[in-house]
């Protein structure tokens, strides 16, 4: 995009020397044209991202008759269920990010290989992405409640008489598990596709030249394929971080308030308890996750050009 | 190329603009003067929203729209702003008498004493009449409508293994304990479900405090309360852990997962009328001060600034007719706040909840609670005091005193906030309800 906006000479010489076009025109209405182009997307961030979130964060600290305050993150940190909530988001998070990857990768690379019947897979694969967080909650609880589909199962086989209590609060191990399953199935695709569409784009010949000096698969996926795929996991990684850690719709529907996490808490502070400041406090804290994960893979997930780049 | 290009855009925006400029800008439907919009706390749900518009408000003698709130506060806040902007749009405000209540407080809501004079004739209960009062002397601030209680859904199986005794329809707490140990004993299972994702504050607002200690404030971290949390503790030990995420009791009910329940009517009554030969409504179970139990009022209200009024008037006078007040109860479980004769022709379902409902009402030494008054913005805030309580107490095992004398400070904050006065069954209070 970049190279040909070059060119087509935004700022230059071989406008200059077009017969066609008056000379003076052509280069004003190109150098406005990116901004044009970008305005209806910064509109759009303005109104709906930026504006909300300075409103959030006024919310955070706005105490009483508009005063600023930090008691509302005293409080915050004061109730016994903010620091469970934080503890299980992190566990939550550090237990499903590696999962998914590994499981999406390997999907990408079947998918890639050009296997009959690729499209199939593809498709059948992204359905979950097309069904909402909540719909995906309530599915997965008619799987796992006492007398759910899994139970039922498990009781005609004679496994168990009165089926097993997944979703009970004192199995903190089976409600974690109940809940990963979840998230794994409703996003993994979205890593997959991510990480799919990185893989289209390293050239085969690289392929084909380690097949000529007798690479084993390995050799390629460790030595090709995972270096050249660095910018797509970045991103695959910085997406479903920052998602895991406002995971919400999921929870609550399976297990309520039995796994507090960030996300739930802020929405019980704002829905159940009514108040918007605590419930804000809780999307400071969100917030402030996000961005110190997403700088941490942004140091460390980089390739050499990269590393070379910000030594230089 | 750029200019076909800017070309292209420019056709886009155009399209875009032309297709903005047909979408109507005034989407007032006709007669619209003549039309009296409802506002309401109540059959919110989808489905029941749907029962009311179609049935209910089938024969209304003006054109009505039925518009559910998502919430109490976010009812609160739109009422507020239309008054206080002078652009209302509601004609028709429907609610709890709880919703109502800071309505009034802050002068949003006619007075409709002349309507209510005017429907004496329906035979609505004194209490009744005194509550629609919310507070003033005489003047009367909504027409009461619906109202609704808590009582229990049984299974059948599990009566066999009631405790030596006991009666189903006259049960105290101790008993509802030896019966849960007793199923446990023998079937290796815990029936008992509460909808502690549900409306569980209630029960102890309105149950468990009353039964056992007579009040609600006044007694919260009292020695009574101490006993009826030491109770609660045994009742826990034989209850379903995954009452933690039960919202409506009915669905564990019908699944088998529970046998024994507590929960709202219009909660209950599925189980009751899918499974009407499994399924029996029972009073709920008395305490040593005796059978607490939660009145819940539902009523009708005009707004100040309404425009329409004699229409209004009219729809509250339609919906408070014995034929939709007896179809309420038949399609959306909620009991007429009216004399309205209840026939003998009701689904096994509505009729054993009629009955339950009863028992409850007529029970000796019943004590009526409120759902909590005055609390106003503070009401979610003190629900939650309740909620803490029970998660502290019953599941993450914290010792009890400690626990009451820690929410109860809490408790006491909000309270003197709000500036909220005792409200029955705790004695009256001159300031602010002490809590003690």
């Amino acid at each position: 995009m970049s190279s040909r906006v070059e060119t087509a000479g935004a700022w230059g010489e071989e406008v200059t020397s077009s017969p066609s076009v008056p000379s003076r025109r052509r280069p004003r209405v190109e150098a406005v044209a990116p901004y044009l182009l970008l305005a209806p997307s910064v509109f759009f961030l303005s109104v709906f991202v930026v504006w909300p979130a300075i409103q959030a964060i006024h919310l955070a600290f706005e105490g009483p008759n508009n005063t600023l305050t930090s008691y509302n993150f005293y409080q915050m940190t004061h109730e016994y269920t903010f620091w469970p909530s934080v503890k299980n988001t992190l566990i939550f998070m550090v237990s499903i990010i590696p999962l998914e990857f590994c499981l999406a990768f390997s999907m990408a690379l079947i998918i890639n290989t050009g296997l009959r019947g690729q499209q199939f897979f593809l498709y059948v694969w992204t359905i979950p992405l097309a069904i909402s967080d909540l719909a995906a909650g309530i599915v997965w609880l008619s799987i796992y409640t006492q007398n759910g589909y899994f139970n039922s199962i498990l009781h005609d086989l004679g496994l168990s008489q009165y089926g097993y209590q997944f979703l009970s609060y004192q199995n903190t191990f089976s409600l974690f598990a109940v809940c990963v399953v979840a998230e794994i199935w409703r996003s993994t695709s979205l890593v997959m596709l991510i990480l799919l569409g990185g893989l289209q784009g390293i050239p085969r010949e690289f392929g084909e030249a380690a097949d000529v000096f007798g690479a084993t698969f390995w050799q390629r996926l460790w030595r090709i394929t995972l270096p050249l795929l660095k910018p797509s996991i970045r991103v695959a990684l910085i997406l479903r971080t920052i998602f895991a850690i406002q995971v919400f719709a999921v929870i609550l529907a399976l297990v309520g308030s039995n796994l507090p996490v960030l996300g739930a808490q802020a929405y019980n502070w704002y829905h159940s308890y009514q108040n918007p400041n605590i419930a804000a406090a809780y999307s400071i804290v969100i917030l402030v996750l996000s961005v110190l994960t997403t700088a941490f893979y942004l140091t460390v997930v980089r390739n050499k050009a990269e590393i070379a780049g910000a030594t230089r | 190329m750029t200019k076909l290009w800017l070309s292209r855009v420019a056709i886009v925006i155009g399209v875009v603009a032309l297709l903005l400029a047909s979408i109507p800008r005034d989407a007032t439907p006709a007669g619209a003067d003549t039309a009296v919009t409802i506002y309401s706390t109540q059959f919110t749900p989808v489905d029941e929203a749907t029962t009311f518009r179609n049935v209910i408000l089938a024969n209304s003698p003006a054109s009505v729209s039925f518009v559910p709130a998502a919430d109490s506060s976010t009812y609160f806040t739109q009422v507020e702003s239309q008054v206080k902007s002078n652009k209302v749009q509601f004609n028709v405000l429907a609610g709890l008498q709880s919703d109502f209540e800071p309505l009034a407080a802050d002068g949003m809501l006619q007075d409709l004493t002349p309507l209510m004079n005017k429907l004496k004739k329906r035979g609505f209960p004194q209490s009744f009449i005194n509550l629609s009062k919310l507070g003033s002397k005489n003047k009367h601030y909504f027409i009461p409508w619906i109202t609704a209680t808590y009582v229990l859904g049984v299974n059948r199986r599990a009566l066999p293994y009631l405790p030596k005794g006991a009666k189903v329809n006259k049960l105290t707490y101790d008993q509802l304990v030896a019966w849960g140990q007793n199923i446990k004993k023998k079937t290796g299972r815990a029936m008992i479900g509460f909808p502690v994702a549900g409306l569980i504050h209630r029960f102890m607002q309105g149950y468990l405090y009353p039964s056992y200690t007579k009040g609600v404030v006044r007694t919260f971290k009292s020695k009574s309360a101490v006993k009826a949390w030491q109770m609660m503790k045994k009742l826990w030990a034989v209850t379903n852990p995954q009452s933690t995420s039960y919202s409506f009791m009915q669905d564990p009910l019908l699944s088998g997962e529970v046998w024994i329940a507590w929960d709202h009517v219009a909660r209950l009554i599925n189980a009751a009328s899918q499974d009407a030969n499994d399924m029996v409504l029972v009073p709920a179970p008395r305490g040593p001060r005796g059978l607490g139990y939660m009145v819940v009022l539902g009523g009708l209200a005009i707004p100040k600034g309404a425009a329409n009024k004699a229409a209004a008037e009219k729809v509250i006078d339609y919906l408070t007719q014995n034929t939709q007040e007896i179809n309420i109860l038949k399609r959306l479980a909620f009991f007429p706040a009216t004399r309205a004769p209840i026939p003998a022709t009701l689904d096994t379902g509505t009729w054993t909840e009629s009955l339950a409902v009863k028992a409850q009402q007529n029970a000796k030494g019943s004590i009526p609670a409120l759902v909590p008054v005055g609390l106003g913005a503070q009401n979610a805030a003190f629900n939650k005091v309740y909620l803490d309580t029970w998660n502290r107490i019953l599941i993450q095992n914290q010792p009890i005193q400690s626990v009451l004398n820690d929410e109860g400070s809490i408790m006491a904050g909000l309270v003197q906030q709000a500036g909220a006065k005792c409200w029955y069954p705790d004695k009256p209070s001159k300031g602010p309800c002490p809590v003690g």
